[in-house]
């Protein structure tokens, strides 16, 4: 059997601020299966980037284990094992849309040509084709954004993190794109862990959704959503997406507040 | 296009008209040639001093590009090392200062004593006048590296060059670039004081020679050349950093 491509085994970390230590995830188990697509929703302040800071290599634990690909891995070994889009695109502006696609597989020691011409063969696919030499100040919020995920995804890790990719776009950019990525992810089947902090958005998308609770953050719910594969744009009104919102909504303790 | 033709038909139009004021101003008071020579005085010592114009142009152009060219080097490798590192930051940011507080007129004399009437001085003192920009720019340039992009690259797994190459440098180059502009223009002023201390050639030296002799033209003419070296250097700056960076344009329209 595969192993997990992502095994978190009660994780727990602390960080400085203002020469205090405070606790920003507490005895945290995830365990993404691969192609797995598994959302992080939870209330600001609730480590979910510090939780993926840590998965990539960024910021240490202080307290757990964490497995990639089955493989336990320390701190040091991490960059690079999994790929990370956070939540800005972090588009180079000096290079173009081909070359910043291409970034990672310059990282990973590709020549800068054969970088490019794998990232190229990609655009079409990306809804990218004619923007290869546009500098992304020329190109749209949605336009950078694929391009940040095409760079994700050329990557070509089992496990793809994305740090609320869709959080700096307009509702119609992001329904769109939701879709779109779902699409991409579809046919592609990386494991992912995504965090959001729109339920909607992690219904949509993920087999899995899991709610962490405010700092010190730890999973208080696991989710599994039982919406059936391609997901389409109708089913945010069937009875079992609004079941499972309710449930999450609940989870996060925001039922009474809405008051629904 | 129109838009282009009025940007420089505006300064054109107003130096043509300074210079024509210039002109009947000079000649109905009647000022003697010595005191202020008409803008056709100066052009006539272009003509008669030619040679001796070019000759002096060429050494004080050396002097410049020479020294820009090792205020260029050293000014990116400090800002490098300081950038590299905290202990050489602490060790290497204060004397940096510290050489800008230092006037030249203290500095060049002791330059002729060291080193003679030759090039050399003036080539340091053109370097020493050019350094202090390129060495702070590079220093800021390299310091504005956007942090999320470099933790990016380190999720990634890029090694320490990878960051510098891919991130750091890019990121400084358009402030190096501002810091060359200035530091070329630097260079030129560096160059002529060096000139004035102490030389057997140059502009600056020329200047100074004609001045005693009462041949004003000439010492206009030298000032006319020295702005347009200026202005053509920095000039030179600006077209490499158009072309080194494409992307800027497009930048600064969003």
């Amino acid at each position: 059997m595969t192993p997990p491509v992502l095994d978190i085994t009660d994780l727990s970390a602390t960080y400085m601020e203002d020469g205090r230590q405070l606790l920003a995830l507490q005895h945290v188990n995830i365990r993404v299966q691969p192609g797995e697509f598994v959302c992080l929703i939870g209330p600001s302040g609730s480590g979910k980037s510090t939780l993926l800071d840590i998965i990539s290599g960024l910021f240490a634990e202080t307290h757990g284990t964490l497995a990639i690909d089955g493989k336990v891995l320390t701190p040091s070994q991490r960059p690079g094992a999994t790929s990370y889009m956070r939540q800005r695109d972090l588009l180079m502006p000096w290079r173009n849309a081909l070359e910043n696609a291409a970034l990672a597989l310059e990282v990973h020691g590709y020549s800068p040509a054969e970088a490019r011409d794998r990232a190229a063969a990609r655009f079409e696919e990306f809804g990218l084709a004619g923007f290869e030499q546009s500098y992304p100040a020329q190109l749209s919020g949605g336009m950078r954004q694929r391009v940040a995920f095409l760079r994700t995804v050329l990557a070509d890790r089992d496990l793809l993190m994305l740090d609320e990719p869709f959080g700096a776009l307009d509702a119609l950019n992001r329904a769109a794109l939701q879709q779109w990525l779902v699409r991409m992810w579809e046919h592609q089947k990386q494991g992912v862990v995504m965090v959001t902090h729109d339920v909607d958005e992690a219904v949509f998308l993920a087999d899995r959704v899991i709610v962490l609770s405010a700092r010190p953050g730890t999973v208080v719910h696991e989710e599994i959503i039982n919406l059936s594969r391609p997901r389409t744009r109708a089913m945010v009104t069937a009875p079992t997406f609004l079941a499972h919102r309710a449930v999450l909504l609940d989870a996060l303790g925001l039922l009474e507040e809405v008051g629904v | 296009m129109s838009d282009r033709i009025a940007r420089i038909l505006g300064p054109v139009l107003l130096i043509v008209t300074l210079i024509a004021i210039w002109e009947i101003w000079v000649h109905l008071a009647d000022t003697p040639r010595w005191m202020l020579p008409a803008p056709s005085d100066i052009l006539e010592s272009f003509r008669t001093d030619q040679q001796l114009l070019a000759k002096h142009t060429w050494v004080t152009l050396q002097e410049v590009l020479i020294g820009f060219g090792i205020a260029l080097v050293a000014g990116i490798l400090t800002g490098v090392a300081i950038d590299s590192s905290r202990i050489i930051e602490r060790a290497l940011y204060p004397l940096l200062i510290a050489s800008q507080t230092i006037p030249m007129v203290v500095l060049a004399p002791l330059f002729l004593i060291w080193f003679g009437y030759g090039l050399l001085p003036k080539v340091l003192i053109t370097a020493l006048v050019a350094y202090f920009p390129l060495a702070v720019n590079t220093v800021d340039g390299l310091k504005s590296t956007d942090r999320e992009l470099m933790k990016l690259l380190r999720s990634m797994g890029s090694t320490r060059w990878q960051m510098f190459r891919l991130a750091k440098a890019p990121s400084a180059l358009p402030l190096i670039f501002s810091g060359a502009r200035i530091s070329v223009a630097f260079s030129v002023i560096g160059a002529v004081f060096g000139e004035f201390v102490g030389a057997k050639a140059g502009l600056g030296y020329l200047m100074d020679r004609s001045a005693p002799q009462f041949e004003t033209p000439r010492v206009f003419a030298c000032i006319v050349i020295l702005a347009v070296m200026g202005v053509s250097l920095f000039l030179v700056v600006s077209l490499v950093e158009r072309l080194a960076l494409p992307w800027r344009r497009y930048v600064s329209e969003s």
